[in-house]
């Protein structure tokens, strides 16, 4: 029991710790310069990086915006959690486009061997490009599509960013449907629609939940990218608008929530995950 | 008497990476109807392969394969299958696993109906309290019980059985024969059962094949069993010809399997 605290609590706490002390040694100060006469004639910030906000500035600046995490003052000025959920909402069409285009796109992948050797090197090259990359031309695609370019351009972005893994891992798993599952299919004479519904997507569900996770990870990744250059209210479009505004501090508080949040999302995910591999 | 399955001439060759490589060459067969065949030869001469080309899941490279009067080109319910593992959907209860096939073979019959069917011979192996659980919680033997259920609810014109008893402790075994044997006798299919115990080789069939060993395995002899049915296991046990039939099969596998019928001057047994 100790030694679990020990691994699971005081070690994090220690590496925690580690990297707050060297964040807030490198961070700026305020100081102040006075005339001889104590009254102030100068602000300024010295330190290693001056610029950089430290540990004590980035929580009292960042403590409004948690302490009422659903306020709304301003387009752009709302509690954390707001625009958590405008983020989050964003990535959850984003990535159900992706799943609803990824799912098929892997079975015929998984099935085809055609149809593998046709895109597969093409998939090769457009899975690691950036989302950084792909905004300007999802903006460029839906320029005509009126006020709401934007959130297309975005959505675009998201979902084709957060396809290959679901599609990868489907593919993967169609591909290792034992042959002994097929063969009971066929001596049972299946149509191709029980066959998929009966055997193919049950034997492989478990690869396309390990997918399913994969690309969570990866849309709530290119989150930031839609919404810097769209410049949307939520956790990446406040980041932006605070490095434009000079307040750094909070791009720190943005960063922090935009990994925990992504924490979060994979660890459901990964409960979901392990439910399914335990029933099926 | 024309036979029910008429394998003739039976080649099948795989490509592998050092070419191709012919496992089973000039196999031929006959089955008459109602006629319980096993098959024995030595792990890895072919066995597998002739049961899955009976099947239709394998194609065949030469020769022709004759079930009930029609060229065997693919798989279909008309042969029931019990694999060498048994693999049942391990996302279906056992239930589940016999009732996909009997939807697809009886979708005349109403849900009832289908429900019965398939309880019905669930309860026929001795599943009748475990057959809402799925294969994750059921023994090797209760897997194995449940194939043989799926094989036999649909009620196929023959049964293609891959050394269904091969993983069972020999209690499991045992009774597991009987089950099969019953259900063959009460419903009088066509059986082809795979094996390579000699005992239970005796025990079930009315004649037993025995394959050379591969590359180009063959039939090698055929030996015809006898004993008046229903058998048990004592009345066997108590009759001199049956050590004499074991003592031959053992023989083989020790010592002929190893030739080609022919070469060594022993032309395969004409089955009549
Ligand atoms: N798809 C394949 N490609 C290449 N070689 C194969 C293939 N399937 C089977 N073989 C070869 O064919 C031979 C016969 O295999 P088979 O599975 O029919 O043997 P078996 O008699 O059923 O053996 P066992 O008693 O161990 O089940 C083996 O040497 C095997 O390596
Ligand atoms: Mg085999």
């Amino acid at each position: 029991m100790n030694k679990f605290k020990f691994d699971w609590l005081i070690l994090p706490l220690v590496g925690v710790l580690i990297v707050l002390s060297v964040w807030h040694g490198v961070a700026g100060k305020k100081i102040f310069v006075t005339d001889a006469a104590g009254a102030i004639i100068e602000e300024k910030r010295i330190g290693l990086i001056p610029d950089l906000p430290n540990v004590v500035e980035t929580w009292t600046s960042s403590l409004p915006y948690i302490k009422e995490p659903f306020a709304k003052r301003g387009e752009m000025d709302q509690g954390i959690l707001r625009f958590t959920w405008y983020s989050l909402v964003l990535v959850a069409q984003g990535y159900a486009i992706a799943l609803i285009i990824g799912v098929p796109l892997g079975f015929f992948l998984g099935l085809s061997p055609t149809f593998t050797k046709m895109f597969d090197p093409l998939i090769q090259v457009l899975r690691p490009v950036s989302p950084l990359a792909w905004l300007p031309l999802g903006l460029v695609l839906f320029m005509r599509a009126g006020p709401e370019a934007g959130t297309y351009a975005a959505l675009f972005t998201i979902a084709l960013c957060g396809m290959w893994p679901t599609v990868l891992n489907t593919a993967v798993g169609v591909r290792a449907v034992p042959q002994d599952y097929l063969n009971v299919g066929r001596v049972l004479k299946l149509s191709r629609w029980k066959m998929l519904t009966k055997i193919l997507i049950p034997a492989t569900l478990p690869y396309m939940f390990t997918g399913f996770r994969l690309s969570l990870g990866i849309s709530w990744l290119a989150i930031v990218a839609a919404e810097m250059l769209t410049g949307r209210p939520g956790a990446g479009g406040f980041l932006w608008q605070e490095y434009n505004a000079l307040i750094y501090e909070h791009i720190i508080f943005s960063i922090l929530t935009i990994g925990l949040v992504g924490l979060i999302l994979d660890r459901l995910m990964s409960l979901v995950e392990a439910r399914f591999k335990a029933t099926s | 008497m024309s036979k029910f399955l008429e394998i003739t001439q039976l080649v099948k060759t795989f490509p592998t990476p050092k070419g191709p490589l012919t496992v089973v060459r000039d196999f031929d067969l006959g089955l008459k109807k109602g006629e319980f065949i096993t098959v024995i030869g030595h792990s890895g001469c072919g066995k597998s392969t002739v049961l899955s080309m009976i099947a239709g899941l394998s194609d065949v490279t030469g020769g022709v394969i004759v079930l009930a009067g029609k060229e065997v080109t693919n798989a279909g319910p008309d042969r029931g299958v019990v694999f060498q593992a048994p693999c049942l959907l391990p996302w279906f209860t056992a239930f589940e696993n016999v009732m996909l096939g009997i939807d697809q073979v009886y979708y005349t019959a109403s849900k009832l109906e289908r429900t019965q069917i398939a309880e019905y011979y669930l309860s026929l192996v001795g599943l009748a309290d475990s057959m809402h659980k799925r294969p994750g919680e059921l023994s090797q033997g209760m897997r194995q019980r449940c194939g043989i259920a799926r094989a036999f609810a649909l009620s196929p014109k023959m049964l293609l059985l891959d050394e269904p008893f091969g993983m069972l402790d020999s209690l499991t075994k045992f009774e597991l024969q009987d089950v099969l044997l019953n259900l063959w006798q009460r419903d009088q299919k066509t059986a082809l059962m795979v094996t390579h115990d000699v005992d239970e080789a005796l025990y079930l069939s009315d004649r037993v094949v025995m394959m050379t060993d591969g590359p180009e395995a063959t039939v090698g002899d055929i030996l015809e069993v006898k004993f008046p049915r229903p058998r048990t296991r004592r009345q066997l046990l108590e009759d001199p010809e049956y050590y004499r039939l074991r003592e031959y099969l053992i023989h083989f596998l020790n010592e002929r399997s190893h030739h080609r019928p022919g070469k060594n001057g022993q032309p395969a047994l004409a089955h009549a």
